[in-house]
Formats: C-alpha cells, structure tokens, sequence
C-alpha cells in the first residue's frame, strides 16, 4: 500500500504544481493548459464520440498494416530460418532496406494511396515487418534440433515441418513479435496521422494544436498513452494464458 | 563448393541486391507500373548525384544532421546522468519508477503538437522534440542497467574498501554500459524518426523536408534518392554507434 502511494506522489506532485502555477499565470496556460481543464476536455470528447471515431480509424490503420506486416515477417523468418544460406544471400538487401526510417515513407505512401487507409496501413506494415523478421528467423533458427531430427525421421515434407514442428515451436516468440510490433503499429499510425493523414487520434491532436487547444491536446496525449498501455498489459495477460511459463521464457530470449 | 559466412558469401549476396535493382530497372522500362511510383533506378540515382552536387542538398543535410546531433546528445546526457542516479538509489526509485512506467507507453510523435504550442514551427520545436522523445529509451535503459547489478559485485566493492563514487565507477557504471548502449541505438533510430517528422510538419530545410517537396510535385526520382539518403544516414550513424560501443567494451571479449 505505502508502495503504490510513494509511486503515486511525484505525479500528483507535478499535477498539482501545474495545476497551481497555470492558474496563478506563473506559467503559460494558453499553450499548456492545466489538469483540471485537460479532465474535462478528456470527458469532452468521450461524451461527443469523437475520441471513439478517431480510435477507431487510428485503430483499423494500425491493424491492416500490422496483419500484412506482421504475416511477411513471419513468412520470410520463417525462410530464412530454415535456410541459413538464404538468409545469408539476402543479407546485403535487408540490411541496407532496414535502416530506411519508416516516416521516410510516408510520401512515397502519400503519392500511391493518396489520403486513408491504405497509405497509412503500408507505412505501418513496413514498421512492423522487420521486427517479425528478426524474432522469427532467430526463434526458428533456435528450435530443438532433436524437433527437427523428428521431422526427419517421420518423413515430413516442408509444409508439414513447418506447420508441424516449426510453427509450433517458434509461437511464443513469434506472439512476443507480435506483441512488440503490435505497439510499433499504434507508433507509427498515430505518426503518420500527426504527419500527413487526415484522420484518427493523431490528426486529433494536429487539429487540437491548430484550433490552440493544449487542454484538448494533452486530453488526446492522455487517451493515446492509455489505449497504449492498455493494448500492451491485455496482450501480456494474453501471453501469459496461452504460453505460460514459455512466454517468460520468449520474453527473455528474444 | 561451401560457402561460409566469409566475404565471398557477402559478395555473393550483394549480387542479389545488383539482381533485385536490375530487375526494378527492368520493370520500369517496360513500363509495367506507372514511372511516377516507381521510377527507375537509373533515374533515382542520377537524381540522386544530381542533389549532391549541389548546395541545397549539403545545407539540407548538414541541418537534419545538426538537429538531430543536438536532440540525440543532450538526451543522451541527461537520459544517462538522469538514469544513474534512479538506478542507483532503490529509496529514489520507489518514487519515480511507477511515473516513467506511465510515460513508457506513449508514442514519441504524440507530443511533437504540445512543443508545437509552445515554441512554434522552428528549429527550437524540433531539437526540443527529438530530445525529448529520445530521453526517455535511454533513461529507462540506464536506470535498468545500474539497478540489475550482481549483489556479490557490491559486497567485493564493499570488501576492497571502495568509496561510493569508485563503486559507482568501476562496478556499476560498466554493469550498465550494455544496457545504456541498447538505450543510445533506440534513442539515435527515434532522434531520425523524429527529425524527419518535424521537418515535414515545420516546413524547415532538411532532409524531411526534402522528400515531402519532391512528393508534393510528383517529382518521384527525387523522392527516392531523398529515401535512399534517409536510409543511409540511418545506416552509418548506427555503424558509428556500434564502433563507439565496440571500443568502449572492448574489455568484453567475445
């Protein structure tokens, strides 16, 4: 109990200091606002359904390009995993594809696609990518070799290995991948909201700061930092379900 | 004939990279897509030489590289300084560790509107930006590092008779160089992210800036050579990072 009351005093501390200093004009509440104004402005936009609009579209840009992302990932990890010479023989191109900053992209996405959904999910989808990559060639790579003997001795042919053996075996990283890029996608579709599209949570913020609405702002900073949170504790608990004691064990080695 | 992980093998797999961009060449001559989305490689480069010998480009990436030297360093400063003494005090940790848990979450673009508010659209906004967002991988990274050392290290400390700041030195400091190293790569990937961002937003010269113009006017071969250029900044400043650290835990092995 004392513990959860230390960890709660500095932030009630500095929200309290805000609050005090906005109001006595100490500190420039027209482009910092102050807590109790940001609270209403977090009720504001729950009660007029914009927060859930935004959510939404930030939501379904996230998850389309997580999907496509995330599957290629897995896919070529999975490759490149089985075979070392592959993955060697395409090392100099995703070595010198990979340091491309995703935002970088967002042009080049702007002039495909246009505004919406789809320039936003292929920008998402090339963040998500790379981490998926790594993990599942690593994991892969780290199966039981006596897994693999199995295989041998059953006669498996690839497909079968590979949906048999391989998958199986590599899941409780592959979901820390997921659960890694899963984050990564919420990042870099907000980004590309603040940045160039015109909608969901981060065009929220952008039209907040246009409109000189820092209490709706922080409002919206708010409400991104707990869906956040939140998509990341349901998808541990998820974790620790499904894999249990494995889970832990994924979670440190990769 | 076996190919081991030697230079013939990375000769081998730059290859598939020459295949890979003589294939898009191929593509674009046969104009299977349109060239305004993919233009040829050829043309990507020639725009590419064509920037560098001009003077434009150099201000425009002397900028990009400045704003994020100056975001990236002071983080990183403040982040490790910062970070050491959290880590080092478990009755100061109890009060700030529950508050940075809170902060972990949040996008690193999701505040560029807040700095917006405050300083407007210039080169203060963006250093302050890339600052920021990069502070935090560094400082949980460190406080991680100087919190996880072995108790058997402290009690040898304790036995040599060392003096606090010499324990700090010699035991803890190397301890948590791995850690704070795995901060500085995350912080140094954000601070380009983050530069990039703000440039296209603050409409500033830079190297963001650069490819946004080139999308805006449809000049595509720009836009690419402009990717590439953001591809290979990434690339070295992560290569010089990587030196740095190899030098500095040389007494590793490995």
């Amino acid at each position: 109990m004392t513990r959860i009351l230390k960890g709660l005093l500095l932030p009630v501390l500095v929200l309290l200091v805000w609050e005090l200093s906005a109001r006595s004009g100490a500190l420039k509440a027209e482009s910092l606002s102050f807590p109790t104004a940001i609270l209403l402005a977090a009720a504001a936009v729950v009660a007029d359904g914009s927060l859930f609009k935004a959510a939404l579209e930030t939501f379904t840009g996230a998850v389309g390009g997580l999907a496509v992302g995330a599957s290629a990932g897995i896919l070529i990890g999975v490759a490149f995993g089985l075979s070392r010479r592959l993955s060697q023989l395409m090392r100099v191109t995703t070595e010198s594809l990979r340091p491309i900053p995703s935002v970088a992209l967002i042009p080049l996405a702007l002039l495909i696609h246009g505004y919406g959904f789809q320039m936003e999910s292929s920008v998402v989808a090339f963040s998500c990518f790379w981490p998926l990559l790594i993990i599942t060639e690593g994991a892969v790579r780290g199966i039981e070799p006596r897994l693999i003997e199995v295989a041998r001795v059953l006669n498996f042919n690839l497909v079968q290995r590979v949906t048999k053996i391989v998958l199986p075996a590599a899941l409780p990283r592959i979901f820390v991948g997921l659960r890694l890029a899963a984050a990564v996608s919420l990042v870099v579709a907000v980004t590309v909201e603040i940045t160039a599209n015109p909608i969901g949570l981060g065009y929220a913020l952008i039209v907040a700061q246009e409109s000189m609405r820092p209490d709706k702002v922080f409002a919206f900073i708010g409400w991104i930092g707990l869906i956040g949170w939140s998509l990341n504790a349901s998808l541990l608990r998820v974790q620790l379900k499904w894999f249990g004691r494995m889970g832990n064990w994924a979670e440190h080695t990769s | 004939m076996k190919l081991k992980n030697g230079p013939l093998m990375w000769l081998a797999s730059l290859g598939i990279l020459c295949l890979f961009v003589a294939l898009w060449q191929g593509v674009s001559h046969l104009d299977l897509v349109s060239a305004v989305f993919f233009p040829a490689p050829t043309r990507s480069f020639e725009s590419l030489w064509d920037q560098m010998r001009g003077t434009d480009f150099w201000f425009a990436f002397q900028q990009t590289l400045t704003r994020m030297a100056m975001g990236f360093v002071s983080a990183s400063l403040v982040g490790i300084v910062l970070g050491a003494l959290i880590g080092l005090s478990p009755r100061v940790r109890v009060y700030i560790e529950p508050s940075l848990e809170l902060i972990r979450p949040l996008p690193a673009s999701a505040m560029i509107p807040v700095f917006v508010l405050l300083f407007g659209l210039n080169d203060r906004m963006i250093v302050t930006a890339i600052a920021f967002s990069s502070l935090w991988p560094v400082l949980l990274n460190t406080v991680h590092g100087f919190k996880t050392v072995e108790p058997r290290l402290i009690e040898v400390a304790r036995i040599l008779r060392l003096s606090r700041l010499q324990t700090v030195w010699k035991i803890a400091l190397p301890n948590a160089m791995p850690d704070i190293f795995a901060g500085l790569r995350l912080a140094l990937t954000v601070s380009l992210i983050l530069a990039v961002v703000t440039e296209m937003l603050a409409g500033v010269a830079g190297l963001g800036q650069n490819i946004t113009l080139a999308a805006r006017s449809f000049r595509s071969a720009d836009l690419y050579a402009g990717i590439i250029v953001l591809g290979a900044v990434g690339y070295l400043t992560n290569i010089l990072l990587e030196r740095a650290e190899n030098h500095l835990l040389r007494w590793r092995g490995h």
